[in-house]
């Protein structure tokens, strides 16, 4: 019923053959820009707090900051998840910025509580309430003594100012700051703790799936799989239900291991660092398990700490993923790719090509580990002098870079549409953020299905990017 | 679900009580207003300028939660598509951002040769004191076009202060271009932001009727066009809340009158055509005009009757920024057999809320700054059939298998003028005769 062509149907007649299209490819000269992001490659670490704290059961965000915040934070989910998203702000005014923000805090957080009964607030900064010194653990004390005798939920502050690192680094700390908060030595039976990263809804429902198959009793940190990907309601709810239960997060101290993916986090603070160095619980840092190769570490991992073998249904499915690598082995042989997005996605993604026969000819995020380089080659050796690397880049300079690559197929989020137009190749679409399909929260990267799903979509790509450029268009093959 | 006590005050019910309405005031910290911040009402004001350079003095988030946000279509330079920042890292706000500023501007200009630039402030910008005003100058000066710092700071005040900050920066620019060939019968359009090519419809419009249009401000804007616009005749000025302030500078600059408009809906169109054509008084106008509304209505509206058999009887709830597309949508959406029963929007005055008033039927209930959950629980207690909002409203109508439009400036299907009203009947009546609600959870009472 909708006229899908209405936009277009009103170009002015002397537009012409004038380019109405997306390509800004009108640049000049040979400016080296320097000091300044063009089409950032990432956004800033409230974001990430923000989904984090979507994963906790009954669990409320609180930036603490102007409202634009969370009113953009909230855009920017939604039109991904395609969920309500209620983040709450602060809402700093001038006063607040030169006297400081408890007082509007302090409102916020009471009426976030009177309106949301949350059991948890995670309260993360901003560049503004950070520039300004604003200290919200002590204000959060301060907040505690004065209303102690109502039942508060708890409050876990972060910090997460925007000019430092990206939504990652908010997604990363704000998992570590909830632990941190939470998590206490208890007698309850072990259970291994996972802090799988910024992956999708389906990711997260499958890997569950997995630790069950194994036995294996789990805490999973966060699951928004729920919260994120809701059914259809009878009525509004105020929280949407699911998510990581606090009562679990708190007996996360006796964890019979901690299961972190993400290579470029080894070394760093995190979730399961600290775990480790508090509570001995014993850390393993994994590749984002995307293609056989990096299932295989999380199985054989899984393996050894639930003393099972693989159970026969990963089996099964691990060799019917080969027996489609077989399959299609011609179709993707020698493609060339453009992958980009998060570090460790990026790191997965290339990976799973490497082991198809698809040359990641460009692996590029806007994230800045000094770490990318070396950890993808260790969890894809065969990309060591065939693919470039770059960290701390933006889509501008992923799209001046791939111009002379020859590219057959770009691999990331919807962001990079704008390059797979100009350059004509697929682009298939992954990760965060997907604002121009449906389907984002079902898009599953990990395990041996995930691999199955993805390789399914490029190897599907390439067919019909060739078949659309033929006289013939080949009915069979 | 309860309303929070200081909120009680921004909602009015339509009934004998009297009228009384607390608006323009900053949202209520911890309610999760549906608002931005400043520096939003800015951006969006300025956005569809398309051969200027929109560069974000700030953080990264700000400048790529903006990027290629709106609709605004130009048929040309494709520029503000484009999100610059100059990604402010730890090291620049503990040391200043001038520097870094001054180096992305010149090397930006340099490499897009934009004809202008406009430098927006972030929250820390104001805090850390960068001399953004002495940057631009320097720049300006070097590069010899307008380089104009836009105060945008998220905290200082509401969306609509910083629609009064990008109001300043473009009447920076108007009067530094000469005048000369400019007809008697011309005017700027103020406030269409050329979303899904609207600006286009409504060019069209008043070509037929021989009104030349000297700039578009900022839909499918040019800089060289705005710095002449004070040569035009008259301001109309849609989206009053945006673009009142610049209409009432250049009132009082240039004498140049204004008036406000709407070009949603059949009736709203057709006076503000009639409006224009009467401001200038003119005999063969004024006939063009009547031809243009006879015909164009009279292609619309069999169309609308047909959609309207299937859709008489039927409640819809509106949330949008400005209120005079609320009127305007109230009034659409009548001509559709649709009452409206819930109506609120983000930034309306008094005035325009006692306007909603009259407009609407009793029992509607009227809402400043909403957030979510009341939201949620008036769609519910009412009934509602359809939303129309933008795009953070949405969720909350699908999740209760409730129909919804969006009038924001995401949307990819133009709304305005007479065309445009084809096309939003067509929406609602796709939107509500799709089968899929009938597997909706809600009760079937309210569903009726």
């Amino acid at each position: 019923m909708i006229n899908r062509e209405a936009a277009d149907a009103v170009i002015p007649a002397e537009a012409g053959t004038q380019s109405i299209g997306l390509g800004p490819d009108f640049r000049r000269g040979d400016v080296k820009i320097s000091s300044a992001a063009r089409n950032g490659c990432k956004v800033c670490a409230p974001l990430g707090a923000s989904v984090v704290f979507r994963g906790i059961e009954n669990g409320m965000a609180l930036l603490h900051g102007s409202q634009g915040c969370s009113t953009y934070i909230r855009r920017y989910m939604i039109s991904h998840f395609k969920e309500p998203v209620d983040i709450a702000s602060s809402n700093f005014a001038e006063s607040a910025t030169i006297f400081g923000g408890k007082s509007n805090l302090f409102t916020a957080l009471d009426n976030l509580i009177e309106q949301y009964h949350p059991a948890l607030i995670g309260v993360a900064s901003t560049c503004l309430s950070e520039t300004i010194g604003e200290n919200v653990p002590a204000l959060l004390q301060e907040y505690r003594a004065q209303r102690e005798l109502r039942n508060l939920p708890f409050l876990i502050p972060v910090s997460t100012p925007s000019y430092s690192g990206t939504h990652m680094d908010g997604f990363h700390g704000s998992v570590r700051a909830i632990v941190d908060g939470l998590s206490r030595k208890e007698l309850e039976p072990a259970r291994v703790s996972l802090f799988p990263g910024f992956v999708s809804p389906a990711d997260l429902r499958y890997l569950k799936d997995i630790l069950r198959d194994f036995e294996l009793p789990f805490t999973l940190l966060p699951d928004y799989s729920d919260s994120l990907d809701a059914p259809a309601w009878d009525h509004y709810r105020l929280i949407s239900p699911g998510g990581t239960s606090i009562k679990d997060i708190q007996s996360m101290g006796s964890s019979l291991a901690a299961i972190e993916f993400g290579r470029t986090l080894s070394g760093a603070n995190t979730a399961a660092q600290l775990l480790e160095e508090r509570f001995s619980v014993k850390r393993h840092t994994l590749g984002l398990p995307i293609g056989i190769g990096e299932t295989d570490r999380l199985f054989a991992l899984l393996s050894s700490l639930s003393g099972k073998p693989v159970p026969e249904k990963y089996t099964g499915e691990r060799l019917r993923l080969v027996d489609s690598y077989f399959d299609a082995h011609k179709t993707v042989f020698g493609a060339r790719a453009v992958v980009y997005g998060e570090e460790d996605l990026a790191i997965g993604l290339c990976s799973l090509l490497a082991e198809t026969g698809i040359q990641p000819v460009l692996c590029a995020s806007g994230g800045e580990s000094g770490r990318l380089e070396q950890e993808l080659l260790e969890a894809a050796p065969a990309c060591a002098g065939k693919t470039k690397v770059m960290e701390g880049v933006d889509f501008a300079e992923i799209a001046e870079e791939a111009e002379g690559l020859s590219v057959d197929l770009l691999i990331g989020n919807s962001k990079g549409y704008p390059i797979a137009k100009k350059l004509k190749a697929p682009l298939v679409r992954v990760g965060f953020p997907i604002h121009d399909r449906f389907g984002a929260q079902r898009q599953l990267h990990l395990g041996y299905r995930g691999a199955q799903n993805l390789f399914d979509q490029i190897t599907n790509a390439l067919i019909q990017m060739r078949q659309d450029a033929s006289d013939i268009g080949y009915l069979y093959m | 679900m309860s309303v929070l006590p200081q909120r009680q005050a921004q909602i009015y019910r339509k009934g004998p009580k009297p009228f009384t309405m607390a608006c323009e005031k900053t949202s209520l910290a911890g309610s999760v207003s549906q608002r931005a911040c400043v520096f939003c009402g800015s951006r969006v004001v300025l956005y569809p300028i398309a051969d200027a350079l929109h560069l974000v003095h700030g953080p990264i988030g700000c400048a790529a939660y903006t990027w290629d946000i709106r609709g605004a279509l130009s048929f040309g330079p494709q520029l503000h598509r484009m999100s610059f920042s100059t990604d402010l890292r730890e090291m620049d706000v503990i040391y200043g951002g001038a520097v870094k500023l001054e180096q992305a501007l010149f090397q930006l200009i340099d490499a897009y040769q934009p004809k202008a630039a406009f430098v927006y402030s972030t929250c820390i910008v104001g805090v850390i004191g960068d001399d953004v005003a002495g940057v631009c100058r320097k720049v300006g000066v070097a590069r010899g076009i307008p380089v104009i710092p836009v105060e945008s700071e998220g905290f200082k005040g509401t969306k609509k202060d910083g629609y009064a900050a990008a109001c300043e920066a473009l009447f920076t620019l108007i009067g530094t271009s000469p005048v000369e060939g400019i007809p008697k019968l011309s005017i700027n359009i103020l406030g269409d932001f050329n979303i899904a090519g609207e600006v286009w419809i409504i060019k069209r419009y008043y070509e037929r009727l021989g009104i030349h249009v000297v700039a578009s401000i900022t839909g499918d804007g040019r800089i060289d066009d705005i710095r002449r616009a004070h040569g035009a005749s008259l301001n109309v000025v849609q989206c009053s809340g945006s673009m009142t302030p610049l209409a009432t500078l250049m009132e009082n600059r240039y004498g140049i009158p204004f008036l406000r408009v709407s070009y949603f809906g059949i009736e709203d169109m057709s006076r503000a055509l009639y409006d224009v054509a009467k401001f200038f008084d003119d005999k063969d106008i004024l006939e063009r005009t009547r031809t243009l509304v006879r015909e164009e209505a009279g292609t619309v509206l069999p169309i609308v009757k047909a959609y309207r058999r299937d859709l008489e009887g039927k409640k819809a709830a509106i949330y949008v920024g400005g209120a005079f597309k609320a009127f305007s949508l109230v009034r659409a959406l009548r001509l559709l057999g649709i009452r409206t029963v819930l109506v609120g929007t983000q930034t309306g005055n008094k005035a325009d809320y006692e306007r909603l008033k009259d407009l609407c039927d009793e029992g509607t209930i009227i809402v400043d700054d909403s957030n979510p959950i009341e939201l949620a629980a008036f769609l519910q207690e009412k009934g509602v059939h359809l939303l129309v909002g933008g795009v953070k409203e949405r969720p909350i109508a699908y999740k209760l298998g409730i129909g919804f439009c969006d009038h924001n400036h995401e949307r990819k299907v133009p709304l305005s003028g007479y065309e445009g009203m084809a096309h939003f009947a067509r929406e609602v009546y796709s939107t509500l005769m799709t089968p899929v609600w009938r597997f909706a959870l809600r009760a079937p009472e309210v569903q009726a």
